[in-house]
């Protein structure tokens, strides 16, 4: 069976699609997150160095890779559009930005409160906490930008730029803790050496990263909706095409 | 397309540039003056005790070359975007990311170099010694002009956009973290006597890797805000 994939790149077929997709995507990421979190604060067994305060990184650590992985998204969405010249992937980029903020933000947060019983203190100036701090500076550069210019075309094409030109950050948040010798410790998964943790405290992590994954897909679905509604003075688009029909025959 | 047509279109636009800045000599002159005043501020606010202003120093003068350039940056494309020239750059045959290389070359040698040649000066206030007078030159020689040329990017994408002072502010100031990460390491590392040659290296870096790719990020920018 072959599937006509340029088929949902025209905003009025991608909008049912992506209204029948938010629900699954929803309902899987509460399961697992719901699952994460358990395995997390009930099976994993305690840290023999930092105690209960280590169970923060299985909100943490999938933050964080889904604040760099968001941006990464973003960047390609806007390149694409750029290359393109495709409407849906704009509306993609603008979609993901405030997501990705939030992530980088659960990340400082809950960095934070894992710094103070850890490090004894909220925020150190160490390089991979500053990189993600202007990763958050970037997305809201990008979000800014857009909200600054009124011509949508523009605005979307001046992010666009912009969102590519940050992407030089990505890679030194994701290598801070090689190149320099930080106060933030090093990574204790990787593909090449494996795991340096207990497994079932991997699974949870693993299980977290799947479920905000989930939960982003379903979010940025739903937010690239309310932009194609704000962005066409007229939605007509329902999962109905009766409804298109309607709405066309009572004008 | 030959390299001579190009060089030619290059130094015409750095000599056009100049010649502008030359006639009106405060508006360069304004940046400078700014930087001085920033750097004497900080004795004035810390205290003149020597040990702190000489901890501090690097940072605060690279903060203020950085704050330098950020408010000089606004003259790189404004003037020419109002009446029009901008948009006849655009349709020279040269390529516009090489006409962006000579219109940020002429904005680092209106108000970049005299930072340069000011801040021996400037650190000799801070109780800087020899060496480490030296590496702050070298460092920032090596990281104004890519200042400039990131700045670019910012200034082309606020180009008519309502409250853009503010905002090439907030999209610029975070690129530049880096800059000032590596500016100010080199001159700390020199003076607890490591040498600064690791962060002048990346410096270096930077700097090659922005004359490469910034160019083309502006011409984008440029080519999106003349649409």
């Amino acid at each position: 069976m072959s599937v006509n994939w340029s088929k949902y790149s025209a905003p009025q077929t991608f909008y049912p699609l992506a209204g029948r997709l938010i629900p699954w995507f929803a309902c899987v990421a509460v399961v697992l997150m719901g699952i994460g979190l358990y395995m997390g604060f009930f099976i994993a067994p305690t840290d023999f160095q930092q105690g209960e305060a280590y169970r923060i990184i299985f909100v943490h650590v999938p933050a964080a890779w889904m604040s760099m992985f968001l941006y990464v998204v973003m960047a390609v969405w806007a390149g694409v559009g750029m290359g393109l010249n495709a409407r849906l992937s704009f509306m993609m980029a603008q979609a993901i930005a405030p997501t990705g903020a939030m992530f980088t933000f659960l990340a400082l947060l809950t960095g934070a409160m894992w710094g103070k019983p850890t490090w004894g203190a909220w925020w150190v100036w160490d390089a991979r906490l500053t990189s993600e701090l202007i990763l958050l500076f970037q997305y809201a550069g990008v979000m800014l930008l857009r909200t600054s210019i009124d011509d949508v075309r523009r605005a979307d094409r001046a992010s666009a730029v912009f969102a590519l030109v940050g992407v030089v950050n990505v890679p030194i948040i994701y290598f801070s803790v090689q190149w320099w010798n930080t106060l933030h410790q090093g990574a204790s998964v990787s593909m090449a050496t494996g795991s340096k943790m207990a497994s079932t405290m991997l699974m949870a992590m693993l299980l977290m990263t799947v479920a905000f994954w989930l939960y982003s897909i379903a979010v940025i679905l739903a937010r690239v909706r309310c932009v194609m509604v704000e962005r066409e003075s007229s939605p007509v688009w329902d999962e109905k095409p009766t409804a298109v029909q309607e709405t066309v025959e009572a004008r | 397309m030959s390299g001579s047509s190009m060089w030619e279109a290059v130094s015409g636009i750095i000599r056009r540039d100049l010649l502008l800045a030359m006639r009106r000599r405060s508006d360069a002159a304004m940046s400078v003056f700014f930087l001085v005043i920033v750097a004497s501020l900080f004795p004035l606010g810390v205290g003149p005790e020597p040990a702190v202003l000489r901890t501090i120093g690097p940072g605060v003068l690279w903060v203020a070359a950085l704050l330098a350039c950020l408010l000089s940056l606004s003259r790189v494309f404004t003037a020419d975007y109002l009446d029009g020239v901008l948009e006849q750059m655009v349709l020279i045959p040269q390529p516009l990311a090489v006409l962006v290389v000579g219109k940020v070359l002429a904005h680092w040698l209106i108000s970049g170099l005299p930072v340069v040649l000011l801040s021996p000066l400037l650190g000799l206030q801070f109780g800087l010694s020899g060496e480490s007078l030296g590496v702050l030159v070298m460092s920032l020689l090596l990281g104004t002009p890519t200042l400039s040329m990131i700045g670019a990017i910012g200034a082309a994408l606020v180009l008519g956009v309502r409250g853009s002072g503010l905002l090439v502010a907030l999209l610029v100031l975070p690129l530049y973290v880096p800059i000032l990460i590596f500016g100010a390491g080199a001159v700390t590392s020199s003076m607890a006597g490591i040498g600064g040659e690791a962060n002048l290296s990346l410096l270096g870096a930077c700097l090659v890797l922005s004359l490469f790719l910034a160019p083309w990020a502006t011409a984008a920018a440029l080519r999106i805000a003349l649409e």
